[in-house]
């Protein structure tokens, strides 16, 4: 069991824990993930790493509502335990000594960048830019944390209300074109974002990460339910990846695997709404959550 | 004596047409009589060939003895005072082909049915309690076992009756290895795998799970950091293998390990209560013809399928399932294709699996195994209509340790590198056995290298601890 020490809505839909989890604190890297099952008849879900402070013993992990397990979390707080919480996963992204970085987030993506940012800041030779989007500035997540780690913060959210107008690969485009482009970029978002990011630099050959969110069961290597076809070949995303040559990604393929339990998922979020009305009226929604 | 029956006795089964629905248990195991009838076959030979055939050398002729005598307590405890896992080693060896091969009583009849007595006692004392454990003084040395599959159980549980303090670090949230995970319900309850590991725990063996080697610590860790004196690695051979033919990202292709984890592990039949998904059509092909393979199909057949099939290129003969599980799966209208080679999965616009292209075989030369390799037949290319494919192929071991354990060798295969006598590896105070070393094999064969890397860890440290007195 796994103790939260800490709970931020950051967002309407989206939360910051800080959970007690000393083992994968002294091993996380930049870019790789953890697995979480909320409780004992749970799923397990994998969920980036955004931030680990290895003196303490704790990672944080940004989790946005979608489904059943992500709206099952969302009622734990403060001293609440997760069942399991396995990690570090995936293999760490591997960064360069030198050169100019865009990194670019979208969704809880933002979240995901803040560990990359934090080790690329202060080594001599490397400007970062965070290209970071959002519908609109309630929404945008984080701001202050990676700002705080990156030479410029560049936000975007589509109405304007802070920052650029407009969406990500806008922003990625222009200082491309303005500027003497990037020499890596690196996407953490939405499947879409991290496609059309790939088209924005694919004419000008900048090597371009992008890290794959497909489903995913044991995190081990033992399924093969997170295979990506990258470059013709498959990989297994949680111990070749997450992040890939976002080039050589077939993003049609994978963006179709994450469908293939839709109307599952959907059950399963209405059997936990209906349940969760009848714990409201006898009380014990706490017990249910914890265990 | 009264006269010697020649057959053993038969395992009452759960009739076919009633289990295809359900996951209970199929061999519903001996009763008391039946028991004592079987184990008074035993001609309790003064060389009990049948223990030179068991790979823990379970002490098969006393505990027969003991139950032909109805002393079904002492028949228990004698048994697991050199195996661990009786009530699993009943169910899943292939004693065909280890102690029951080597049986005397099989030279003129039937051997005596060693497996079965051995989950009759085993279960008996599972449902009458299990007895006091002897305490043993502890000797204040840690040992570091990865993986919870029957290999780092039963090493774990040797070292801790020696003393050892030990600590199982496992990447799941379960222990039990491919028991928990693979073996379906049908065959292995959970509940008996469960027993078994609170077993260890009484004895001190302390589990943490979510605890990947390699990435969440190290072995290097383990040993300087964590103060681990030794290492065994149990982690077996767990990736599974694709075939690389077009198709296999469609929707609706699994592999056998990811279709079986869903169910065992993370109990998918049981959603929504349990929140895994699982997606299973109405026609399912299983490709392979192993124990994997026939779990999968009949699997497949308890979550829905209305037709579930077999594809194996090869013929009846070659097939490496165990005889029984086949003949169970034929009773329960598995459908068999043999020489049948796949060679596309076909899907619709949307990608899902629509049809599974075949071509058919036949059989050439013999290849260097001796079995007659399939060749194709010109022209036979047809399409199966099926909307779930199972990859069976088989697995091999998980590359993550040996990537991130400098000093650690492996074969070409991707096995550790270790002594098959000690298990121990290329690293001084690092032992493993299991599926890990050898690639895929049985649960008798991983639990025997767990008993005799806990010996040699035994040793070592005895040797270590002389050097530093
Ligand atoms: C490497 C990786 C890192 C991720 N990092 C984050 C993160 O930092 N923050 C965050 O909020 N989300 C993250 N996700 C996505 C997160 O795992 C899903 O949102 C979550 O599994 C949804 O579960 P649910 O039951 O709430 O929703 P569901 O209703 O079950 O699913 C909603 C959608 O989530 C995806 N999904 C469902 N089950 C799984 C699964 N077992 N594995 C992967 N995806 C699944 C599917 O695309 C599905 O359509 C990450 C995914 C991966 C693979
Ligand atoms: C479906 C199926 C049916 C089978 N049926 C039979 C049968 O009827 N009879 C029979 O004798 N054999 C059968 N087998 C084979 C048998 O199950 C295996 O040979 C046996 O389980 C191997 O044991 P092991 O301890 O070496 O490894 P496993 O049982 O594979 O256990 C390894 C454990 O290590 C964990 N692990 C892996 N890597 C790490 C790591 N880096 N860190 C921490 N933990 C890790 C895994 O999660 C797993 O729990 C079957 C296999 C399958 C897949
Ligand atoms: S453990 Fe297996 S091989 Fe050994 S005696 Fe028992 S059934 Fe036979
Ligand atoms: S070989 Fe057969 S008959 Fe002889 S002791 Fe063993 S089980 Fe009994
Ligand atoms: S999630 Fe199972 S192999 Fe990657």
């Amino acid at each position: 069991m796994y103790r939260i020490l800490k709970m931020r809505q950051l967002t309407p839909v989206t939360r910051l824990y800080v959970v007690d989890a000393p083992l994968v604190a002294r091993s996380a890297q930049p870019g790789q993930f953890i697995i979480l099952r909320v409780g004992a008849t749970g799923e397990r879900i994998p969920i980036t790493i955004t931030d680990f402070d290895r003196e303490a013993g704790t990672v944080t992990i940004v989790v946005q509502e979608v489904g059943k397990t992500t709206k099952w979390l969302a009622q734990l707080g403060e001293g609440d335990y997760i069942h399991d919480f396995a990690g570090p996963l995936g293999s760490p992204v591997e960064l360069p000594a030198q050169g100019r970085v865009a990194l670019v987030g979208g969704g809880f993506g933002t979240g995901a960048i803040l560990t990359i940012a934090k080790a690329l800041h202060g080594r001599p030779g490397i400007t970062v830019d965070a290209i970071v989007g959002a519908r609109n500035q309630d929404l945008l997540i984080l701001a202050d944390e990676v700002s705080a780690n990156v030479d410029r913060f560049l936000a975007c959210t589509d109405d304007g209300s802070y920052g650029y107008k407009g969406f990500v690969t806008g922003v990625l485009q222009e200082k491309i074109k303005a500027e003497e482009g990037y020499d890596l970029v690196i996407a953490v978002g939405p499947m879409p974002m991290m496609r059309a990011v790939a088209e924005v630099t694919r004419p000008y050959a900048i090597y371009t990460l992008a890290s794959m969110d497909p489903i995913m069961l044991d995190g081990t290597g033992m399924c093969g339910a997170c295979r990506v076809r990258v470059g013709g070949e498959n990989r297994f995303a949680c111990v070749d990846g997450p992040c890939f040559d976002a080039h050589k990604v077939d993003f049609e393929e994978v963006t179709r695997r994450t469908k293939m339990y839709k109307a599952e998922e959907k059950a399963a979020l209405e059997h936990f709404e209906h349940q969760h009305e009848h714990e409201h009226e006898c009380q014990c929604k706490k017990t249910a959550a914890v265990r | 004596m009264a006269k010697m029956k020649r057959d053993r006795h038969p395992m009452p089964l759960l009739d076919a047409a009633v289990r295809v629905n359900r996951f209970d248990e199929v061999a519903l195991g001996y009763t008391l009589e039946m028991a004592i009838e079987e184990a008074q076959r035993c001609l309790k030979c003064k060389n009990p060939t049948c223990e030179i055939g068991c790979p823990v050398q379970s002490p098969v002729k006393d505990f027969v003895a003991l139950l032909a005598e109805g002393k079904v307590a002492e028949s228990v405890k004698r048994l697991r005072e050199v195996n661990r896992l009786p009530a699993i080693c009943g169910r899943v060896c292939p004693q065909e082909e280890q102690c029951e091969s080597k049986c005397v009583m099989g030279v003129k009849f039937e051997p005596v049915a060693i497996g079965r007595l051995e989950r009759f006692v085993a279960d008996w004392e599972r449902q009458h309690g299990f007895g006091e454990l002897e305490p043993v003084a502890s000797r204040g040395v840690k040992v570091a076992v990865v993986g919870a599959g029957p290999a780092g159980l039963t090493c774990a549980g040797d070292l801790a009756a020696l003393g050892y303090q030990v600590t199982v670090f496992e990447a799941l949230h379960a222990a039990g290895g491919v028991l928990m995970y693979g073996i379906p319900e049908f065959r292995l309850p959970k509940e008996i795998v469960e027993t078994d590991v609170r077993r260890l725990e009484e004895m001190g063996v302390e589990f943490r799970y979510n605890v990947l080697v390699g990435r969440t610590v190290t072995i290097d860790d383990l040993m300087e950091k964590d103060g681990y004196s030794a290492v065994f690695i149990g982690t077996g051979a767990g990736l599974p293998k694709f075939m690389g033919i077009p198709g296999e990202n469609y929707s609706g292709v699994y592999s056998a390990n990811e279709f079986l984890t869903r169910i065992n592990l993370l109990r998918a039949y049981k959603f929504p209560e349990y929140d895994t998904p699982l997606k299973v059509g109405k026609r399912v092909a299983v490709i392979g013809a192993g124990n994997t393979a026939m779990d999968s199909v009949r699997t497949a057949l308890r979550v829905g399928a209305e037709q579930a099939m077999i594809v194996y290129r090869r013929t009846e003969h070659e097939m490496t399932a165990r005889r029984e599980e086949f003949e169970h799966a034929e009773e329960e209208g598995v459908q068999f294709n043999f020489l049948t080679n796949p060679v596309e999965i076909l899907a619709n616009e949307d990608g899902w699996v629509t049809g599974l292209k075949c071509v058919k075989m036949e059989l050439g030369e013999p290849d260097e195994s001796g079995r007659r390799k399939p060749v194709t037949v010109k022209g036979s290319e047809f399409v199966m209509p099926v909307d779930t494919v199972i990859m069976a192929l088989g697995t091999t071991p998980n590359p993550i340790l040996l990537r991130t354990t400098p000093g650690l060798q492996s074969n070409k295969w991707g096995c550790v590198v270790a002594d098959p006598e000690t298990g121990a590896t290329t690293r001084p105070g690092v032992f493993a056995g299991g599926d890990a070393v050898t690639g895929a094999a049985t649960v008798i064969l991983a639990m025997g290298a767990g008993q005799k890397a806990a010996r040699a860890i035994h040793e070592y440290l005895e040797k270590q601890a002389a050097v530093h007195a």
